[in-house]
């Protein structure tokens, strides 16, 4: 078959809800997308440890201390999923470290915002996952069959996560004053990164339209922030804590809520590594690379004398 | 002593050897040398921290004092804890932790298998629950020992000069003092003496298999079991109570 | 980029219960064998999700080329190979 019957035939499948399967045969295009987006999927869960973990030690109670011990954990679990999916494709782990490394590939700026109080875990758990999950659902249905797969599992995963955020929040925004203040205080630090995390507006958006043709994805970055804000709400209301954003409002027409406009330049200025913990974060994953290097090598050598021994018996 | 007061002593020491330990270990999630040793090391640190409550559960009870297990890991100062010098160690790097993990596991192992056999039942219910995890323990950070001992000339290095150091603190395991004594002779606390007689035995034995050497340390360093701890103990508070301290009686 | 030797990549499949098969769950990488066990329990079954583990290098797996999808044509046609190709009455029952 020539590559444009084979392109045709590929697009029919994608069209057809066939999934796409690592030995099938696919354009470059729609591998090298993948790979990106799955590893920069990956990284961020992997980055996104690391503002979380900063918790662990000072978490308050036993309870909560097991709760985000689990939930870092997932996220390893998580990245772990992804990058098996991404390698699937041709690349491997060790490549895509280094791209992470060299700062070649990108993960979620939302990651380099710092945690500064209790209440960010709280907040992170409830809106960071709650637009991830927004995001993830869709991609559950992604065309190609192992990201769909490792998505299905993570979303079977992840909604503890939200749960655990809210409920946090919850028990800080009826508590003490202090502690409702805390947990303002990170709602107004953590919404409009939030709502950053969904990407570019669709007419920015440069990756956004071949992505929906290949069925990698199936809502646009603006439907599914106001999905997102739409679901947050009644949340916020809930906790009786005060909107974030003087212009939110209802619209009637519209069957969805209005907001302000987002501060597109701190956007920018964060993914292009001008955000609070750019540097720290990239710095801490090479250090654990680096201080893991002798562990790994050693693990392999043993492994090697070992089958060494075992052939020789 | 009369015999509640130094179940609860006893239960205290069992519960901050866990709580410490896995305070420690917590602190190499996100920093692991790979993903799934990242992932298996925070399963070991869930797991210590789980045993740690449900000993401070049952502790809190004995006292009868109307205390919570948080009470009990979040409001006492430095000398309340009677956790094993050993497990308060710093991290380093994951040679030291896989040592201190081994030499720890290899006596937690046989301490809680013993502990079954304990004529508190309440404690038995405990001790069946927590030595499967344990079990896993004990054969994951012999496994790296071995690897690690009989893997690279660096690795190699690395281990031995961590175990040498360490060596010190694993002494204060075996050591029986007159709560020990108490609880053997009720048939409620464990016989150390046999306990280190297998420690010993499966120590050397997977130091062989690591083609490592049994350091010869004269002095062994101990304390922690009567709350005079190392200098590292204060920064372990200081972050794991931070919170409690600074906003007191609320709820979290 | 690094040029020291990965660890392996393994195919893990998990009993989710006794009397089930073996499914695939996903793979991970480990130095052995041992190691691939263990890491497959921390990974793959953190909530419970299994009795047994089976772990098999992914090098070592042959898959069929789906290019050759026409090897599956032949059985497609096969009807007779089901229960209801053969008319039985009703008033047989159950067969």
């Amino acid at each position: 078959m020539d590559d444009v019957k084979k392109l045709e035939a590929f697009q029919a499948k994608i069209d057809a809800e066939i999934k796409i399967e690592p030995k099938d045969w696919m354009p470059d295009g729609y591998r090298k997308t993948l790979i990106r987006q799955i590893s920069q999927h990956a990284h961020s869960e992997i980055v996104g440890m690391l503002p979380e973990g900063n918790w662990i030690t000072r978490a308050p109670s036993l309870k909560r201390k097991m709760g985000l011990l689990a939930k870092v954990q997932d996220e390893a679990g998580h990245g772990l999923y992804l990058y098996s999916a991404a390698e699937t494709l041709g690349t491997s782990r060790d490549e895509m470290f280094d791209q992470l490394h060299t700062g070649k590939a990108k993960y979620s700026s939302i990651f380099n915002y710092p945690t500064v109080s209790w209440a960010d875990i709280g907040a992170i758990g409830w809106l960071v996952d709650g637009a991830a999950i927004m995001n993830q659902v869709m991609l559950t249905r992604a065309s190609y069959g192992p990201y769909a797969r490792a998505m299905v599992r993570i979303c079977k995963e992840e909604s503890f996560h939200q749960r655990q955020g809210y409920e946090i929040m919850m028990v800080l925004a009826k508590g003490t004053p202090e502690q409702k203040q805390m947990a303002q205080d990170s709602l107004n630090r953590f919404w409009w990164p939030s709502l950053m995390m969904f990407g570019p507006s669709d007419a920015e958006s440069k990756h956004s339209a071949q992505s929906m043709a290949w069925k990698i994805k199936r809502k646009s970055n603006d439907e599914l922030r106001q999905a997102f804000v739409d679901a947050s709400i009644a949340q916020i209301e809930y906790l009786g804590l005060e909107l974030p954003d003087p212009e939110l409002k209802w619209n009637e027409e519209r069957g969805h809520y209005d907001f302000g406009a987002i501060d597109w330049n701190e956007f920018w200025k964060v993914v292009k590594g001008g955000g609070v913990c750019n540097k720290s974060r990239i710095k801490a994953r090479k250090k654990a690379w680096a201080e893991g290097e002798w562990v790994r090598e050693a693990a392999m050598a043993h492994a090697e004398k070992r089958a060494e021994r075992a052939a020789k018996n | 002593m009369n015999k509640q007061d130094a179940l609860f002593e006893y239960l205290l020491r069992i519960a901050d050897n866990a709580l410490i330990l896995g305070h420690r270990i917590s602190e190499w999630c996100g920093h692991g040398p790979t993903l799934e040793t990242d992932i298996g090391m925070t399963n070991i640190a869930l797991d210590y921290i789980g045993h740690a409550r449900n000993l401070y559960q049952y502790a809190v009870e004995i006292e009868g004092k109307n205390r919570t297990e948080d009470d009990l890991a979040y409001s006492r100062d430095t000398t309340a804890f009677k956790n094993l010098l050993l497990v308060e160690q710093p991290n380093e790097d994951f040679a030291y932790t896989i040592v201190r993990q081994f030499i720890f596991d290899s006596f937690n192992y046989h301490f809680f298998d013993a502990l079954q056999s304990s004529s508190d039942e309440r404690l038995v219910g405990i001790a069946k629950k927590s030595i499967k995890e344990i079990a896993y323990h004990y054969r994951w950070s012999a496994e790296w020992i071995i690897r690690l001992g009989d893997g690279t000339t660096e690795s190699h290095k690395k281990i031995q000069e961590a175990l040498d150091e360490m060596w010190m603190y694993s002494g204060e395991c075996f050591n029986a003092d007159a709560i020990d004594n108490q609880l053997l002779e009720a048939g409620i606390g464990v016989d150390l003496a046999a306990v280190k007689s297998k420690f010993d035995t499966r120590v050397s034995d997977i130091l062989k298999q690591a083609t490592l050497t049994l350091p010869t340390e004269e002095w062994m360093q101990e304390g922690g079991k009567q709350g005079n701890h190392t200098e590292h103990f204060g920064f372990i508070l200081t972050e794991l109570q931070w919170m409690q301290r600074a906003y007191p009686d609320m709820e979290w | 980029m690094s040029t020291k030797k990965e660890w392996p990549l393994w195919e893990v499949f998990i009993r989710s219960k006794a009397g089930l098969y073996h499914k695939h769950a996903g793979s991970l990488h480990a130095a052995d064998a041992e190691m691939a066990i263990e890491n497959a329990r921390d990974v793959y079954t953190r909530r419970n999700e299994g009795l047994s583990i089976w772990v098999v290098p992914s090098a070592q797996v042959t898959a069929s080329d789906p290019a050759e999808g026409d090897m599956f044509e032949s059985a497609k046609s096969k009807v007779y190979r089901h229960p209801t190709f053969y008319d039985i009455p009703d008033e047989i029952g159950h067969m």
